[in-house]
Formats: C-alpha cells, sequence, structure tokens
C-alpha cells in the first residue's frame, strides 16, 4: 500500500514538474542525412533529441521576463539586443492588444533566445538539427524533393505578416512538430557558423555556392531556392538582431550529451 | 510519517528544476565597519555598535578594493556584461570582467590551425611591435580557443610558449562551447568546424576600451596594422 502510494505521489510530482512552464516535446529519432549547405557537403549525424512542437509563445516570453527582469524591453543591454527588441509590446510585461497570446514571439535576439532555452534547462537546436526535422512533410521524414513540399515554403515566403498567427496554424510534421515553415524564421545555436562574406580563409565548405549561381539553377531548384533563403538570413544577422518574423524553439539533448551545449 | 517525509524529500529534489529565476541580483555589500583606532588590529565589522576595547563608535570604511576598483560603471555595450567562465593558460578560472581596466586587443583561433591563425598570431605579434616599450605593460591581448574541446589550458599555455606570448601581456582563454560561441557572437567572428581538427573561421582582430567597449576592429588577415595601432595607440593616451 504504500508503495503505491509512494508511486502515485512520486508521479504526480513528476508530471507537475514537467507541465509547470514547459512546453510539450516531442523525440526526434536520430540518424543520417546530407544538409544542403554542410560541412564540405558530407553527411551529418544527428543523435536522438527532443524538440519542442511549437516556436515559443508571446505567452511563454511573458512569463520569461516577467520572471528574469534583465530580459526586459528597458533592462536589456545594448550588447545583447538591437533597439527593436520587444518594440511592439506595449511596455515591459505587457503585450499589444492586437499581439496574440499563442502567438510566436519575435524581435528577440539570439542572447535572449539562448537564455530562455537554458533556462528550461533546453537549448537553441544546431542548424543541422532543425534542417532535419524541418526537411519532413505530414508523412516522410525527407520531403526536400516533393515539389509540393518546396511549393509550400516558397509560397509562405511571399505571404505578409505570418508571424501574428498563432502556433499551430500551419502543418503537422511526420515528427508531429508544427510550424517550422509557414510561421516564422527561427533562430538556431551555430547560426553564426554560416560563412557568407567569403573572408573565411578557403572556401572550402561551399558556402560560396551560396552566392554562385548553383543555388539557383538546375533540377532541384525549388529546394534549394527555400533552403537557400533560411542560409542567406542566418549568413547576415547578428546575435543582437533582431526582427519582427524571427523566432526560436528549443530542443534537449537525448542523453543529457553535451553537444553544443557546454 | 514517513510519506510526509517523502514528499518533503521529493520537493529538495525537484525545486532546483522549477525554474530559472533572475540569479539573486549580486547585492550590495553592506557596509563595512571598523574601529577608528584599530583596538583589534584589521578587525572588521558587518553592524555598526562600538570597540569592545576602547568603546569607540565603529566608523564605516571603504569597501574592500576588488568592489571599489570600479571608476566606471559597466555600460550596455561592455563586453564585461558576459558572465561565463574561461580557463586561463596558467590554469586560472576567470570571468571576462576580470581583464578590465586596460585597454584589450582580441582575436579568436586554435592552436592545431595551420593555415590562418599563424597568420592571425602574427598580426597580434606586429600590433604588439609597434606599441611603445613604455606602454607595452599597458595593453592585454587576449587569445579565445574557437576548439575548447582540444585546446586545454596546458596546450595553451604550450602555444604561448611555442610562439613567445607566455609574457604577462598575454592571456589564452578556454571557454565552454556554449560560451565560445556566445563570444563569438559578441566579437561578430563566425566560425564553423569543417572536420574534427580544422575550422573555417572569420579573421577579426577587435580592439577593447578598458571599459570593454568595442572600438574598433580589424578584418583580414596581413592587412596594414596602421589602423588599429592608431586605435590601440589613442586609447594608451
Amino acid at each position: 500500500m504504500n508503495t503505491v502510494l509512494r508511486l502515485t505521489i512520486c508521479v504526480l510530482f513528476c508530471w507537475i514538474n514537467i507541465s509547470n512552464g514547459q512546453s510539450k516535446m516531442v523525440l526526434i529519432k536520430g540518424g543520417t542525412y546530407l544538409p544542403l549547405y554542410g560541412r564540405d557537403s558530407l553527411q551529418v549525424t544527428i543523435d536522438d533529441f527532443d524538440i519542442d512542437v511549437y516556436p515559443v509563445t508571446n505567452k511563454q516570453f511573458l512569463q520569461f521576463v516577467i520572471e528574469t527582469p534583465k530580459w526586459q524591453r528597458s533592462m536589456v543591454k545594448k550588447l545583447f539586443a538591437d533597439d527593436n527588441y520587444l518594440s511592439q509590446w506595449e511596455s515591459d510585461t505587457m503585450l499589444h492588444e492586437n499581439q496574440s497570446l499563442n502567438a510566436p514571439i519575435t524581435n528577440i535576439s539570439w542572447f535572449a533566445a539562448k537564455d530562455y532555452c537554458d533556462c528550461q534547462g533546453k537549448r537553441l537546436p544546431t542548424i543541422d538539427e532543425w534542417e532535419y526535422v524541418a526537411m519532413a512533410n505530414q508523412k516522410l521524414p525527407d520531403a526536400r524533393k516533393l515539389k509540393t513540399y518546396n511549393e509550400f515554403i516558397l509560397s509562405w515566403y511571399e505571404k505578409p505578416k505570418t508571424f501574428n498567427n498563432e502556433i499551430g496554424s500551419t502543418f503537422k510534421n511526420y515528427w508531429g512538430v508544427y510550424d517550422l515553415h509557414g510561421l516564422v524564421w527561427e533562430w538556431t545555436l551555430d547560426f553564426n557558423s554560416v560563412l557568407v562574406s567569403g573572408e573565411s580563409r578557403k572556401d572550402v565548405d561551399n558556402d560560396s555556392n551560396l552566392f554562385c549561381g548553383s543555388a539557383a539553377i538546375g533540377a532541384t531548384d525549388l529546394m534549394n531556392y527555400a533552403a537557400f533563403m533560411r542560409y542567406a538570413i542566418r549568413g547576415s544577422v547578428k546575435a543582437r538582431y533582431t526582427m519582427k518574423n524571427l523566432g526560436f524553439r528549443c530542443v534537449k539533448d537525448k542523453n543529457q550529451k553535451t553537444n553544443e551545449n557546454h | 510519517m514517513r510519506i510526509i517525509k517523502f514528499i518533503f524529500i521529493l520537493l529538495l529534489v525537484g525545486a532546483p528544476l522549477n525554474s530559472c529565476k533572475e540569479s539573486k541580483a549580486k547585492q550590495e555589500l553592506a557596509e563595512i565597519y571598523q574601529c577608528p583606532m584599530k583596538c583589534e588590529g584589521e578587525k572588521t565589522f558587518d553592524k555598526p555598535g562600538s570597540c569592545s576595547v576602547c568603546k569607540m563608535d565603529l566608523q564605516p570604511i571603504s569597501k574592500p578594493s576588488a568592489l571599489l576598483a570600479d571608476p566606471f560603471e559597466i555600460s550596455d555595450t561592455s563586453i564585461f556584461n558576459l558572465t561565463t567562465k574561461w580557463n586561463t593558460e596558467e590554469g586560472k578560472t576567470i570571468e571576462v570582467i576580470d581583464l578590465k581596466g586596460k585597454p584589450l586587443v582580441m582575436v579568436m583561433i586554435y592552436t592545431t590551425c595551420k593555415a590562418a591563425c599563424p597568420r592571425l598570431v602574427a598580426d597580434m605579434r606586429n600590433i604588439e611591435k609597434q606599441i611603445p616599450e613604455n606602454k607595452k605593460e599597458d595593453l592585454q591581448y587576449v587569445l579565445i580557443s574557437i576548439d575548447p574541446e582540444t585546446d586545454t589550458p596546458a596546450r595553451l599555455k604550450k602555444f604561448a610558449i611555442e610562439n613567445q606570448m607566455d609574457g604577462e601581456q598575454w592571456t589564452f582563454l578556454q571557454g565552454s562551447i556554449s560560451g565560445v560561441r556566445e563570444f563569438a557572437n559578441v566579437l561578430a567572428v563566425k566560425y564553423k568546424q569543417i572536420s574534427p581538427m580544422d575550422f573555417s573561421h572569420s579573421n577579426i582582430i577587435s580592439v577593447f576600451n578598458p571599459k570593454g567597449e568595442l572600438v574598433h576592429q580589424q578584418e583580414g588577415l596581413g592587412v596594414d596594422n596602421k589602423e588599429t595601432v592608431d586605435h590601440i595607440l589613442e586609447l594608451l593616451k
């Protein structure tokens, strides 16, 4: 009897802990794939990890800045965020009336996004991890060659102000993850590994491909173009920049392994 | 009763998981008091009162020097806002703020690098050569490894000796992987591991004033250092 009681309490307690402000995550089974602009165009191996089902919302970020005042608009250091940081908000701890609680948080810097994830015991996904999950459509883990998949992404690029939409308003992909395409761009942990300025000592990593035509010609046109946009954005932002269509979500290592984390 | 104990333990264990509230703001250290006659030598008290020997009122004294040596506020754009921990080539653990007080010349490298880094290091030495002899001590050169897994303090020390950069004015830093990523983002340095022993990276030398604010960045390899040196000399005036 005692044991049962203890077990119940334990389960209950764990559940409270997990549900307490933690957003829903799903498991991504690791694997090997060929990213469009990876290291030397080599296969990349991804370990198992958990990923947030949705991007972080206004509501969650609001809660975060209330608990962590250094990330409030008037408190944030210029080193860590530009002048547009949370610029849409009514005040330090209030959204604008036009902003939905369930819309993705945007206008946040990489530093803020990173700290948010760290505080949840999570981290930002690497580019390779993000791309790995995002190459899935509703049915397939890798739909990059499908015309419909690419057309969906490209048609999103033409839609204005999707950042005002609520989370979950795009499709649920193969892994059970929503909104990787169609809502907002997302920060990645190592976004600053995209070298596009040509200043690296040799263009070993094929980033020259980004701007040298190969991205625009050939059989996989659409696929390259859709990814090209993402990499180009990563290559052009700095960590303190904030954009109204750039949000984030967090991931967690499955084996408490220390990947790009600590 | 045992169950209550059990719940209590659970609560204790579970508590740290719960939140990441602002780490308790570093509290202003309370005033420190001392007997004006120093009856008990250098003994200090953290509350006002009277001296137990001469019965005179204790007087507030200045805060310990580490706290007092703060003639300037840390501004919004200062790199001293970073709170990450770093190991130096001497095996000490520091924060970036421990480097304050002198102009800083910073570069990111890795020691197994065969191509760009030797030239970046040469650029650093070249800059150092152009600093007048009597000012050499007034500068701090900081080399941060982008490969913290390979570049241990011992390895950095060896690298420093091999490159005749073992003097007081040279500091080598090993951070955590995420700390290095963050620091690179502050310096606007981009880098990517392209094989287990090789990285491609931006070649940027950054100059900071004693308050940790960015003054100048030099980009590229073997470029004319004149502008960088001028900025440094300006800071040393």
